[in-house]
């Protein structure tokens, strides 16, 4: 049985990394995240469970903290917020070539730029189409409470060591910030470094005299094996499209409307829906779980059943692209979206719904 | 007294013909080749051989690693 | 010399120089007379003479060395461009009973890494840096780099280096050199048999500090040549790199057992 706590969820995920075994946590202060290096500091796992856990001097060392203990074979992980996770994308990129496994957590906040330090979700494109240079991807996660703060910690975890890459946490400061009870689940060991040793032939754990020196590098000069290795990176990412993708429904059974919204919006989406349906309005919301992969055909199925889609999102709209690829038939797909940090109301949210779709 | 006759056996196909070791040797014992190599390269080998005592000097500093040494003892 | 005496040498129980197992048969990706083939063997050399190979990890930068894990024969990660100390703080705080080393040119360490050097010789990260400096970007062709002399022509700076446009070389070993977190600090070169050995204790040294004492940070700075972004032959080079780099970089320790013993 887990345990029933209070907790922001920038702590939760904290918590739940102890919990979860991990090597290492390197990390940089920038709000609104900063809770989670705070709070690792303040629990000294280096001192129980021996999880490394250390203030680099800047999000690029950090995330190149992490390529290194990646390499090794650990589970490490950082995290950060927009501006942060800018500075991050290289290590993504070469980790993403490189095929290390780590978790990152974007605590987004508004932007461009400096942008502002309140919540926002305008980094979806930047998450899921690359972020950084060259074809690849990352899993995306996309938390909607502070329990899937905790609960995504493991989940990445599992699915960064089982493909072999980064995966994103993509929260925003809502979630970051918001306290709620949370179920932390049990402790989970470290791996032994004899277990990684087994486990991960591919890690830099030093060379024996009975295999061939393990070599981490995204590098290779040979346009032609270049190029097979890219190959390899899009199977993958097929596969990961085939096996991992998850989402959740909320009234959409009957529902004459759909919205699409993840994160934060998804709750405040959900609040609509049933203002709503108090007004008879029939609505119902798809909740990607998975970001990337996209549930695309979870989309097209029930964009076959209502009459429009509200992308919902703390942005420019941006999901909303990926929803009208995924619709494939004459339905209207329009985006409502707050942004600069201000977090839109429920009645605000169904009032775009019946503007731009309904009445649209 | 003791006196070292050495040796020297170069890698000839690995040899970039940078011409550091003959600097290197104290007894003039290195010179390049009027042939190339498989990359193009002039290749250095012992063109003085009487005169090697095995000091390594050429191994040591050759940034190519391609030069092998042998020293051996010759009681006189 | 009669074939039969030389074949007489020439023999197993004879030998005294061989290039260690530690160095992988294939052919450098340095031009002629590169002193980065001479800086990888006598690393390789140390760790196979420490014994610690097998528990050894290396990090390559970015710059012409970039490929040095195809010649070093223990687990290796490449690193972008200067973070190669990042890398090897998250290593090595992973796995502290592992050998860890970076091996980074001038561009990577003194100009786009120098928070990463900087921080990890202050944190007294457990690790060795060997940095090999030849005053310019040599991969790319041969552009103005942090340790570029003053005057010194390069593609970036073809009518010389003007330091009071470009700014002054950068003496990031000195600099390192006063920071607390680190141990060592030594500059070295591998253009004569003699600098080389020397240089070889120096890395010995720094290698056996790093197994010694859990913390601190141990320095090898390698002043070396580029002959082709110098664009002279590789023995003028290394004549030049005497007359002209060590007055400005000049060879010996720095600092020994935490303590700067030469300013």
């Amino acid at each position: 049985m887990g345990e029933l706590k209070l907790m922001k969820g920038n702590e939760a995920i904290a918590e739940a990394a102890i919990r979860a075994g991990v090597d290492a946590y390197f990390g940089y202060p920038i709000t609104p995240q900063s809770e989670v290096i705070e709070y690792l500091m303040a629990e000294k796992p280096y001192e129980t469970t021996g999880m490394v856990v250390l203030q680099a001097e800047s999000e690029v060392a950090a995330i190149n903290m992490v390529y290194g203990a990646a390499g090794t074979g650990k589970k490490a992980m950082t995290s950060s917020s927009s501006p942060g996770i800018s500075l991050k994308q290289e290590g993504i990129s070469y980790m993403a070539g490189a095929e290390l496994p780590c978790v990152i957590v974007n605590v987004v906040r508004g932007g461009p730029g400096l942008g502002t330090i309140q919540p926002s979700q305008a980094d979806y494109f930047q998450a899921v189409k690359g972020g950084g240079h060259g074809d690849y991807h990352m899993i995306v996660l996309a938390p909607a409470s502070v329990q899937e703060m905790a609960d995504f910690v493991t989940k990445g975890f599992d699915l960064a060591f089982k493909y072999r890459t980064p995966v994103m946490i993509l929260s925003d400061g809502l979630i970051g910030q918001m306290m709620e009870k949370v179920i932390m689940p049990e402790h989970t060991p470290r791996w032994t470094d004899e277990e990684i040793i087994e486990k991960w032939p591919w890690a830099t754990t030093g060379k024996p005299g009975s295999r061939e020196r393990n070599i981490i590098t995204s590098l290779d000069l040979d346009s032609g094996r270049q190029e097979q290795h890219n190959i390899h990176l899009q199977k993958k990412y097929k596969e990961i499209h085939e096996n991992e993708i998850e989402f959740e429904e909320f009234m959409c059974d009957d529902a004459d409307y759909l919205f699409v919204a993840y994160g934060s919006s998804a709750r405040i989406a959900q609040k609509a829906i049933k203002l709503g349906r108090e007004k008879g309005i029939k609505a119902g919301l798809l909740r990607p779980i998975t970001l990337y992969p996209f549930p695309a055909e979870a989309i097209h199925r029930l964009a076959k059943q209502v009459k429009g889609i509200l992308s919902l999102e703390l942005s420019a709209g941006q999901m909303v692209e990926d929803i009208r690829l995924s619709v494939g038939c004459d339905i209207k797909v329009e985006h409502f979206g707050r942004m600069g940090g201000i977090i839109h109301s429920p009645a605000e949210a169904l009032q775009a719904l019946e503007d731009k779709i309904i009445g649209g | 007294m003791a006196k070292f006759k050495g040796a020297i056996v170069v890698d000839i196909d690995r040899c970039k013909g940078c011409e550091v070791c003959i600097g290197a040797c104290p007894h003039d014992v290195i010179g390049m080749s009027s042939e190339v190599n498989i990359k193009g390269y002039k290749y250095s080998y012992m063109v003085n051989p009487e005169s090697c005592v095995g000091c390594a000097n050429c191994a040591v500093v050759c940034p190519d690693g391609v030069i092998t040494v042998y020293r051996k003892r010759i009681e006189q | 010399m009669k074939e039969e005496v030389l074949s007489d040498i020439i023999n197993v129980e004879n030998l005294v120089y061989k290039k260690t197992p530690l160095m992988t048969d294939n052919i450098l990706s340095y031009c002629p007379g590169c002193g980065h083939g001479t800086a990888h063997r006598i690393t390789m050399e140390v760790l196979e003479e420490l014994g610690v190979w097998k528990d050894t990890i290396g990090i390559a930068p970015v710059g012409c060395s970039v490929l040095a894990y195809e010649f070093m024969n223990v687990d290796m990660q490449q690193a972008a461009h200067g973070r190669a100390p990042a890398l090897a703080t998250g290593i090595k705080r992973c796995w502290p009973h592992k050998v860890v080393f970076t091996y980074q040119g001038d561009g990577d360490l003194a100009a786009i890494g120098t928070a990463e050097t900087i921080h990890a010789c202050n944190r007294g990260e457990n690790i060795v840096i060997i940095f090999v400096n030849n005053g310019i970007y040599g991969m790319t062709g041969g552009q103005m780099a942090p340790t570029t002399l003053p005057g010194m022509k390069s593609s970036t700076s073809p009518y010389g280096r003007d330091v009071h446009i470009m700014g002054n070389p950068l003496k990031i070993t000195e600099l390192v050199a006063e920071l607390p977190g680190v141990r060592s600090v030594t500059r070295q070169a591998v253009h004569t048999p003699g600098n080389v050995r020397k240089a070889k204790r120096a890395i010995r040294k720094a290698f056996e500090n790093q197994l010694k004492y859990k913390e601190g940070l141990n320095f090898v700075e390698i002043v070396s040549n580029c002959n082709s972004g110098w664009k002279m032959t590789p023995v003028h080079s290394n004549k030049w790199m005497e007359e002209n780099m060590f007055p400005y970089f000049p060879l010996g320790d720095i600092k020994v057992d935490g303590e700067i013993v030469n300013k």
